[in-house]
């Protein structure tokens, strides 16, 4: 049971940092980013290359997917969102622009990083060891602990900094903002890099412990609708919350249901639609409106 | 002597009939004289896809952003397998069962998800793909990830001892028969189609698309609508789907996956949403553009990828918006 919590708690560390960045983005811009499983990838890569290929520190192999996919982030905001939303007469083509967006990065994915699964040497060794009740390898202690770190950092840079209250303003009421003198379009950029730059962190902390491959994105992306769906969508607490919901799910799933086969996502997929019958905007998340 | 409302029609009939005409003897004479003969199994694909990306536009109609319908498509293709080889159904009648049962599986599952608006719903439909994709892989009757294989071809069909349809392992070209039954389901379709949308129901659905609670204050019964639409676009979804399989004569758990569900998306958004030939034409060039690009080996995805991302920035509201450009107006 207790390995069951701490498995839940480490998947959910994970899982919320990824729901965080897409949450950010969908909070901004109504935009639903299909692409951020691919994001997610591309950090993955990064790390790899740099810390498994160059031998370069692994923080400085992190900073530079962070770095990476703020600038990706940036990019596709200034010069695929933004004009798309200005000038369509249907909000929803954003939507077949996402869809075009996650098959561009996959297509460069494959371009620059080739199909094959990379992972890199631990960061630490060892495996912590509690009496056969918990055990867990040290690396994946260390990771959790970064991912929680930095879900920390980002509610507090979110909280009590000029940039966080600006981007809190747009994702309350886009006109308001505006009226109010926040610069919507650069914050909207901002606020786009920042979610590809989470996304691409938890890329570069996981790659040390499942590796990457291309064809992590999709199924990436959706877990984190469904984490987004269970905590409610554009507010942050309930992306945290999402997160680890569902990471506890999955690590109390896999432990229950194994002996029935492969039917751990089934169950949460009926759960969730039967959750969702009965609350339609998620658990944090507000009606209608 | 014509009528003013016949007046009115005829560039529609002569657009009609020149399609039927393109459709049904053009393509074949073209293809005989070039010999290019796998085309059949490409645009067969496209008709098909077609009638199940029509479903998609028709959920549009009503706004709602629709990802599941590989999850109908998948559905038909299941229940016509099924019943042809464990059942001893005919194709003809299975047909239909397929459609009927997908119908049916969306009025169960709409009941609860078409409250849901937005990303939520497209987000939950989503999710539904992949949950009919796992179902698939877990139940006992659909054979799990081995699927279900070498289903025959579809038999005779005859009414009152006359036959209307040959059986398909005797006719000496079944690419052409299925050419022309996919054809034959696509015209309906739309024919369908574009009757639902100019009548009392497409008006509702136009209310419904504008603003649900004024829609729904004047009257229109919006929960009944939004059901019994959901049903008629996973209805073409399952038909679909399920002459899909009768071609591959096989079904596995991967043959409609979330990346098709999206692909039926993009197939209307593609075409525009504003036009109910818009999901045919979407089909027809996305389906093409990616077989043109396959001489590009692994620049297929990327030129892919951008070729439509461009077509975006330009194109924000579909193809057709060129041509109709001026009546957009209309239709917001």
């Amino acid at each position: 049971m207790e390995q069951v919590i701490v498995n839940g708690v480490y998947l959910g560390s994970q899982y919320a940092m990824i729901a965080l960045g897409l949450t950010l983005i969908f909070a901004l811009m109504n935009v639903l980013n299909f692409a951020h499983g691919q994001m997610y990838v591309i950090g993955g890569f990064v790390t790899y290359t740099f810390y498994g290929q160059f031998e370069l520190p692994f923080v400085l192999a992190l900073l530079m997917s962070c770095v990476t996919l703020a600038v990706l982030g940036a990019l596709i905001e200034k010069f695929l969102f933004g004009p798309v939303i200005r000038r369509s007469a249907r909000e929803e083509s954003t939507m077949l622009l996402a869809a075009g967006i996650a098959f561009l990065l996959d297509a460069l994915i494959l371009l620059v990083f080739g199909e094959k699964q990379r992972g890199v040497p631990k960061i630490v060794d060892g495996v912590f060891n509690w009496d056969f009740r918990i055990i867990i390898p040290y690396d994946r202690v260390l990771i959790c602990f970064l991912a929680i770190l930095s879900i920390v950092a980002f509610i507090t840079f979110m909280q009590f900094t000029r940039t966080g209250r600006a981007l809190r303003a747009i994702a309350q009421d886009r006109v308001a903002a505006e009226l109010m003198g926040v610069s919507v379009n650069r914050y909207s950029m901002i606020g786009f890099a920042f979610g590809a730059m989470l996304a691409g962190l938890v890329g570069g902390l996981l790659v040390t412990i499942t590796g990457v491959n291309l064809g992590m994105g999709g199924p990436t992306s959706i877990k984190a609708f469904m984490m987004v769906m269970i905590g409610g969508a554009g507010v942050i607490s309930g992306a945290i919350l999402g997160g680890f919901i569902l990471g506890m799910l999955e690590a109390v799933g896999l432990a229950v249901l194994s002996q029935y086969g492969d039917i751990t996502y089934l169950a949460i997929f009926v759960a969730l639609m039967i959750f969702l019958a009965i609350r339609p905007q998620g658990l944090m998340g507000k009606p209608w409106g | 002597m014509l009528s003013r409302a016949d007046t009115h029609r005829l560039p529609l009939i002569l657009g009609f009939a020149a399609f039927l005409i393109a459709v049904f003897l053009l393509v074949p004479f073209l293809i005989s004289v070039t010999g290019r003969w796998n085309f059949y199994f490409t645009l067969t694909s496209v008709a098909l896809l077609s009638v199940a990306s029509a479903g998609v536009w028709l959920t549009f109609y009503i706004g709602r952003i629709n990802i599941g319908q590989g999850a109908f498509a998948l559905i038909g293709a299941y229940v016509s397998a099924i019943l042809v080889t464990k059942a001893g159904v005919s194709f003809w009648v299975s047909l239909p069962a397929a459609g009927l049962f997908a119908g049916l599986v969306a009025v169960v599952i709409g009941l609860p998800i078409l409250r849901l608006r937005g990303v939520y719903f497209a987000m939950i439909t989503l999710v539904l793909t992949e949950v009919v994709r796992l179902s698939a892989l877990a139940l006992p009757i659909t054979n799990g990830a081995k699927g279900i294989v070498s289903i025959p071809l579809p038999g005779e069909l005859s009414l009152f001892g006359i036959t209307i349809i040959p059986d398909f392992s005797t006719i000496e070209n079944p690419k052409l028969a299925f050419y022309y039954t996919a054809c034959v389901l696509m015209v309906v379709c739309f024919a369908s189609m574009y009757r639902i949308v100019h009548s009392r129901l497409g008006q509702l659905c136009r209310s419904m698309q504008q603003n649900e609670e004024l829609a729904s204050s004047v009257g229109v019964n919006i929960a009944y609508l939004r059901v019994i639409v959901f049903a008629i676009s996973s209805f073409f979804g399952g038909l679909g789907g399920a002459m899909f399989g009768a071609i591959a004569q096989s079904v596995y758990p991967s043959s409609f996956v979330v990346k098709d569900s999206i692909d039926f998306m993009l197939n209307c958004f593609l075409g525009g949403l504003g036009y109910v030939f818009g999901p045919m034409l979407g089909t027809l060039v996305l389906y093409f553009g990616w077989d043109l690009l396959f001489e590009l080996g692994k620049y297929q995805l990327l030129v892919y990828a951008g070729t439509l991302i461009l077509l975006i920035l330009v194109l924000p509201n579909g193809l057709l918006s060129i041509r109709f450009g001026r009546i957009r107006g209309l239709w917001k």
